[in-house]
């Protein structure tokens, strides 16, 4: 059963925002979860984080970076036009309470699976403190929204071209710094990011958690393609996770693992470039 | 009497590098030899060999008189999925074990010629099946492997209205994600989904039970539910090195190949690393199809390393032959100790051990024993882990009440009952990891219990 494009939009530059009609994913979705899409017959099975939802519409919107081969035909669709597959809502969801006071840092496009995430705790009774970064002005999308969802919102850029000139960890060590006590600090972004995160605020022993995002495939426990080592013991990210305890993730592993395709990658982009070109942009 | 016709099949030394269907089936001439075999007993023992109880004596008769719609007839009557199973049954220790010939070691070759009549159908086209009229009773059906499949064309043939929830994006369960092409090709399960939309299932994919939906949901909008979900969780081992990268998990390996057609990259975007040395650790089905799709895909060298004797791999014996003949290498008596890591956290080699056979454990079989000081390496870039899988407990969440047992599979009585009141189960989901065979009868079984259940 296809699934329809209802909205497309480029957000930033090479980040693009759609909205899918999909009313039973809707109406089951909670934040901290993904989807599965499937382009077409040859295509792979893509994971993105349901960035919003809404059961009335019964429309899922996911916010995603052209990276590669499937993303980059995804960027081009429009409108109107279906997707094959979309499967979800898949993964434990986001353990959101009420704790107090929780900051939530999203990293590039690692900000769209923290704004659900945002409007959840603030709905739990948090007081939410949003530290969101981008390479550049150009490249930071969700800032509106994530204003309107958090109690207080921080901006970093690595360049400076917005905000605090540097990285987002600067921003979340001064506020712990500062001596506001902090329940939770939830940080999604590149793996890169989550690591340097999880050293940093290790001597603070504030409790950290972080969203995996190793390659996936079924997304349903079925092939162990996900697995991350937690604490020393093999987890399933997409039915354990993609939700773990920060201190306790092994990021060497879990960045090596992603870069175990990375030649076949270039070559199925390479591939589908050449397609472009040979058959006219369709 | 004629001797036991032997299966043509695609020379080794080409089949070792595609994925086309390895045994090409009998003749009109191969099909009528062997069928000449049958003696046609008074009490046939084969027939109770058989999961679902097929007329055997019965369709080959119809096969000596050149009846072969009578003969697809006879074996339709009890069995839905007659073009899978004559290719993947283990007959061996089934029907044919069974047949009076096999005391002389040659019995009459009875799946290759149920196989041989449903190619015959397909060849001639399936006549679309009649529509029964409406019971007004709704049936959940989770799941689209052979157990529920065969319980969804049973209750639509009663007249129930069936919904089939399938959390993958295709039908057909192992018979499309685990088993390869080679040996089952995929136009054949997609003809018998085809057939089963027909008798009006609705088919749902990409629906997640659990997920999406809860059990507990569905037993509010359906009148009964059946679970046939499989048992699709892999096992790994526990040793050093299972991470790395190029170690899979079977299910993983597989359904890289055969749901997402990685070998057919790039003109199918799913990657997978072609190892020149590649290991398979385990010696059942699974690992058989894991080895030789490994070698498809342009392997060197793949061993199996699996730490009992030949005698008790647990594979169908057809599928070792074939597997040898291709060239695979056995390490028998071996098991893995670590994998070992090169750059880049990649495999590079395999620490195994030497086992002996010990003492016969509660299964009676002879448990294999390290020979201590025995270690070696032995070269590979790629490994495959195949020793198993238990039920995925993706089902469970939302499922009160649902009772299993410690090993994760479904508890039910003898009709496929489980602890909830209008909920059914049967196949691997409460098996553990069985055959395709028993997986269909025991939908067939449930499927009778949801009428009777239903007509009350
Ligand atoms: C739970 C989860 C949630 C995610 N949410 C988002 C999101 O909201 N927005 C977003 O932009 N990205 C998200 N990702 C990452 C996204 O799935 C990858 O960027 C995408 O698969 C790249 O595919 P590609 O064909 O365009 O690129 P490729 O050229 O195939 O790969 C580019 C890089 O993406 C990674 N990747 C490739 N295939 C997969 C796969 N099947 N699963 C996961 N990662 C893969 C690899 O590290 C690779 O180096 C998420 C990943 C996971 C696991
Ligand atoms: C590689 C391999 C080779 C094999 N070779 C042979 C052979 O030669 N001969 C033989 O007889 N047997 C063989 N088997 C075993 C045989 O395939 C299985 O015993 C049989 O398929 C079990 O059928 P099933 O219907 O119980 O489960 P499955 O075939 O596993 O189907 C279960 C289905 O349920 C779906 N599902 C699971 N959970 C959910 C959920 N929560 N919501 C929705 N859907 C869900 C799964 O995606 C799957 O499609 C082999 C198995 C494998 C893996
Ligand atoms: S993606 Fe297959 S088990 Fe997680």
């Amino acid at each position: 059963m296809p699934y329809t494009i209802i909205e497309k939009k480029e957000i930033a530059s090479s980040v693009h925002m759609m909205k899918i009609l999909a009313p039973d994913v809707a109406k089951a979705a909670k934040a901290g979860q993904f989807i599965i899409v499937r382009i077409d017959e040859t295509s792979e099975r893509v994971p993105l984080t349901i960035a919003d939802f809404d059961a009335t519409e019964g429309t899922v919107t996911i916010i995603f970076q052209e990276m590669g081969k499937t993303t980059k035909q995804l960027a081009k669709m429009a409108a109107s036009d279906e997707l094959q597959d979309f499967v979800g809502p898949l993964g434990t969801p986001a353990d959101v309470r009420e704790l107090g006071t929780v900051i939530l840092v999203g990293g590039g496009v690692g900000i769209a699976p923290v704004y659900p995430q945002a409007k959840a705790y603030s709905e739990a009774g948090n007081k939410v403190i949003s530290v969101i970064g981008a390479r550049n002005e150009s490249l930071l999308i969700l800032e509106d929204e994530m204003r309107a969802a958090s109690d207080e919102l921080h901006v970093a850029t690595d360049d400076g071209s917005k905000g605090h000139h540097g990285f987002v960890t600067d921003v979340v060590k001064n506020i712990l710094d500062s001596g506001e006590k902090i329940a939770r600090v939830v940080v999604i972004g590149p793996p890169i990011l989550m690591r340097v995160a999880a050293g940093m605020l290790e001597p603070y022993g504030v409790e950290t958690l972080v969203s995996l995002n190793p390659i996936m495939i079924d997304g349903t426990g079925m092939c162990g393609g996900c697995r991350v080592s937690v604490g020393g013991e093999t987890k399933f990210a997409c039915v354990d996770g993609p939700e773990f305890d920060a201190h306790k993730v092994d990021f060497n592993l879990l960045m090596s693992r992603l870069a175990l395709y990375r030649n076949e990658e270039s070559k199925c982009l390479d591939n589908h470039n050449h397609k472009c070109t040979c058959k006219g942009d369709n | 009497m004629v001797d036991r016709q032997a299966m043509p099949l695609q020379d080794p030394k080409e089949r070792a590098h595609n994925f086309n269907e390895v045994a090409l089936g009998y003749s009109g001439e191969q099909a009528l030899a062997e069928a000449s075999r049958c003696l046609e007993c008074k009490s046939p023992k084969c027939v109770e060999g058989c999961p679902v109880n097929i007329d055997i004596p019965g369709f080959i008769s119809c096969i000596k008189k050149e009846d072969f719609d009578g003969a697809i007839d006879t074996i339709k009557l009890t069995n839905t999925l007659p073009a899978v199973c004559g290719r993947v049954c283990p007959q061996e220790v089934q029907c044919e074990l069974h047949c009076i010939l096999a005391k002389k070691g040659e019995p009459v070759a009875i799946g290759r010629l149920e196989r041989f009549c449903a190619d015959y159908e397909r060849e001639k086209g399936v006549t679309p099946p009649v529509r029964t009229t409406s019971s007004g009773k709704k049936v959940a059906v989770i799941g689209a492997g052979p157990a529920g499949l065969t319980a969804a064309a049973d209750l639509a043939k009663a007249g129930h209205a069936v919904t089939m929830f399938e959390s993958l994006h295709d039908t057909g369960g192992v018979l499309t994600y685990g088993i390869p092409e080679f040996r089952l090709p995929k136009a054949i399960v997609r003809d018998e989904v085809e057939y089963i939309k027909q008798l009006g299932v609705d088919v749902k994919v990409d629906y997640v039970i659990g997920k999406i939906k809860t059990l507990d949901e569905l037993r509010e909008d359906f009148d009964a539910v059946f679970l046939g979900t499989g048992a699709g969780l892999p096992k790994f081992m526990g040793i050093e090195g299972e991470n790395l990268n190029g170690v899979y998990s079977a299910n993983e390996f597989l359904t890289r190949v055969n749901l997402m057609k990685a070998y057919l990259f790039p003109d199918y975007d799913t990657p997978i690393k072609r190892g020149k040395h590649v290991i398979v650790v385990g010696g059942g089905n699974v690992a058989m199809d894991a080895a030789r799709s490994a070698l498809r895909l342009g392997a060197d060298e793949v061993s199996i390393v699996y730490r009992r004797s030949e005698d008790e791999l647990p594979a169908r014996k057809e599928e070792v032959e074939n597997a040898k003949e291709e060239g695979i290498v056995f390490r028998l008596l071996t098991n893995p100790t670590r994998i070992l890591e090169g750059e880049n956290m990649t495999v590079n080699g395999v620490e195994c051990i030497r086992m002996e056979l010990g003492e016969p454990d509660e299964s009676g079989r002879r448990s294999p024993v390290p020979i201590e000081g025995s270690e070696h390496v032995v070269d590979a870039d790629v490994v495959v882990i195949a020793i198993g899988t238990s039920p995925n407990p993706m089902i469970f969440s939302g499922s009160e009440g649902l009772e299993t047992n410690s090993r994760g599979t479904i508890i039910v009585d003898d009709s496929g009952k489980t602890s909830l009141a209008n909920v059914y189960a049967g196949g691997d989901a409460v098996t553990g990891a069985a055959t395709v065979i028993s997986a269909m009868g025991a939908g067939k079984i449930a499927a009778q219990a949801i009428n009777e259940y239903l007509s009350n």
